[in-house]
């Protein structure tokens, strides 16, 4: 028991992870792909950021009275992260546009079978 | 009382993200999703992580869900249920999942002052950083000087994504963004002119004060470009096009990258190595100073410009037929 409290931050990271997967895999709808992708992603987020915290740590600014810290460097990779995150994100949605106007539907299924009929 | 936010938090995350594969209706999807990002960024305060709380904040929770919305106006709003057998995606996730909470069992327990990754490069950044940068926020030094490297190339990644999404949607031209329909509207026209000012000054602040406290260029480019975007959405892309030319956004989008990358030429050319900021100035410390000043500008140039074009490429497209 004491085991599951100190490490079930993990498992509800795994979770959210996976609930951004399915959505990845299981969902026909290419947008819906997408919010899935983010989901999972962000979940990736915390995975990094809970391992940066340490117990009784401060925010990393630098002050005198304050001598622990919390991990700065997982920010750093985050932080990029997430607005690299938010390019590449507008990058696919700006695709599911094109392939909205391309095929007239954003339906997976929908698109193989003109893929196929043609 | 710290663990019972963080699961507090953990369940409504857990709620959101469900509600959002579940449901069938994307407007209502892209809101979880919002909402979701929202109780992440929470999350990040909770563990220590403000600067990222405040990225998370203004661009999951801001702009990418503008950008999907945007992505749902010119495609369909409902999705439609798909006919296809289910288990074998759950079949797939379910083995994912399990594999991934066996490899949990060897990790470090939450907080552990003396897990490897709290043990060898953080303490150096929080020792040394005040005698080598001199910057209180330890997060904007790595960022901008120890790993500035990388952070040049994020930026170039992040101008790459903006010249591909105008290669692909065509940057806004002025005369094809048609009404704006909340012009008509007091509620919002007022509401805009008073907070339009107040985002573009905050924004100055975290680009600004970013050395000290939580903030820097990234941050302050994103909630920079949701002002343009919020005058966009009441006034019309054509009005947000004469205040922000298309060519004038291209110009910045270049710009922020030569100026990150221009400060390590110069370095070099003062015999410092690539971003070693020491020899700007004959003090070590000021140099450090100015060079961060520098790189971030050209981050929040950079980032301002190429949300801003994004979203006037999603706006000014019409809707396929």
């Amino acid at each position: 028991m004491k085991e599951f409290l100190l490490h079930y931050h993990y498992w509800v990271v795994v979770f959210l992870m996976m609930t951004g997967l399915y959505a990845v895999v299981a969902s026909g709808n290419l947008l819906k792909k997408v919010v899935g992708l983010n989901v999972f992603q962000a979940s990736v987020f915390m995975l990094y950021i809970s391992l940066g915290v340490v117990d009784g740590g401060a925010v990393p600014i630098l002050r005198p009275e304050v001598t622990v810290y919390s991990n700065p460097l997982p920010h750093v990779l985050i932080l990029t992260a997430i607005v690299v995150g938010v390019a590449t994100t507008s990058l696919a949605l700006a695709l599911v546009v094109r392939i909205k106007e391309a095929y007239g539907t954003v339906e997976e299924d929908d698109i193989h079978r003109r893929d196929e009929a043609e | 009382m710290t663990d019972l936010v963080l699961a507090a938090l953990f369940v409504m995350m857990i709620m959101t993200a469900l509600a959002a594969i579940r449901l069938t209706d994307l407007f209502a999807v892209v809101i979880m999703f919002s909402i979701y990002s929202l109780l992440a960024a929470s999350m990040f305060v909770v563990m220590d992580a403000v600067d990222v709380a405040l990225t998370e904040a203004a661009v999951d929770a801001g702009i990418a869900t503008i950008l999907m919305l945007a992505t749902l106006v010119l495609t369909d709003r409902w999705e439609r249920p798909s006919a296809r057998l289910r288990m074998v995606p759950l079949a797939v996730v379910c083995l994912t999942g399990a594999v991934l909470l066996y490899g949990t069992l060897d990790m470090p327990i939450f907080g552990d002052a003396s897990s490897p990754a709290n043990t060898h490069l953080a303490t150096y950044y929080l020792t040394e950083s005040p005698g080598e940068v001199g910057l209180p926020n330890v997060v904007t030094s790595v960022l901008a000087s120890y790993r500035a490297y990388d952070t040049l190339g994020e930026v170039a990644v992040i101008f790459t994504a903006g010249v591909g999404v105008l290669a692909l949607l065509g940057a806004a031209r002025s005369g094809r963004g048609g009404a704006a329909p909340m012009r008509d509207n007091p509620v919002p026209r007022v509401i805009a002119k008073i907070m339009i000012p107040l985002i573009i000054l905050f924004a100055l602040y975290v680009q600004l004060h970013g050395d000290f406290g939580p903030g820097g260029g990234f941050q302050a480019g994103v909630i920079f470009a949701a002002a343009i975007i919020l005058y966009a959405i009441v006034f019309g892309v054509d009005a947000a096009a004469q205040v922000i030319p298309p060519a004038g956004l291209k110009v910045m989008m270049t710009g922020g990258v030569l100026l990150f990358a221009g400060t390590g030429f110069v370095t070099m050319a003062l015999g410092g190595a690539f971003l070693d900021y020491d020899v700007l100035v004959r003090d070590p410390l000021a140099g450090q100073h100015l060079g961060i000043v520098l790189v971030e500008l050209g981050i929040g140039i950079t980032v301002a410009a190429v949300v801003i074009s994004v979203f006037l490429a999603f706006a000014g497209r019409r809707r396929a037929r």
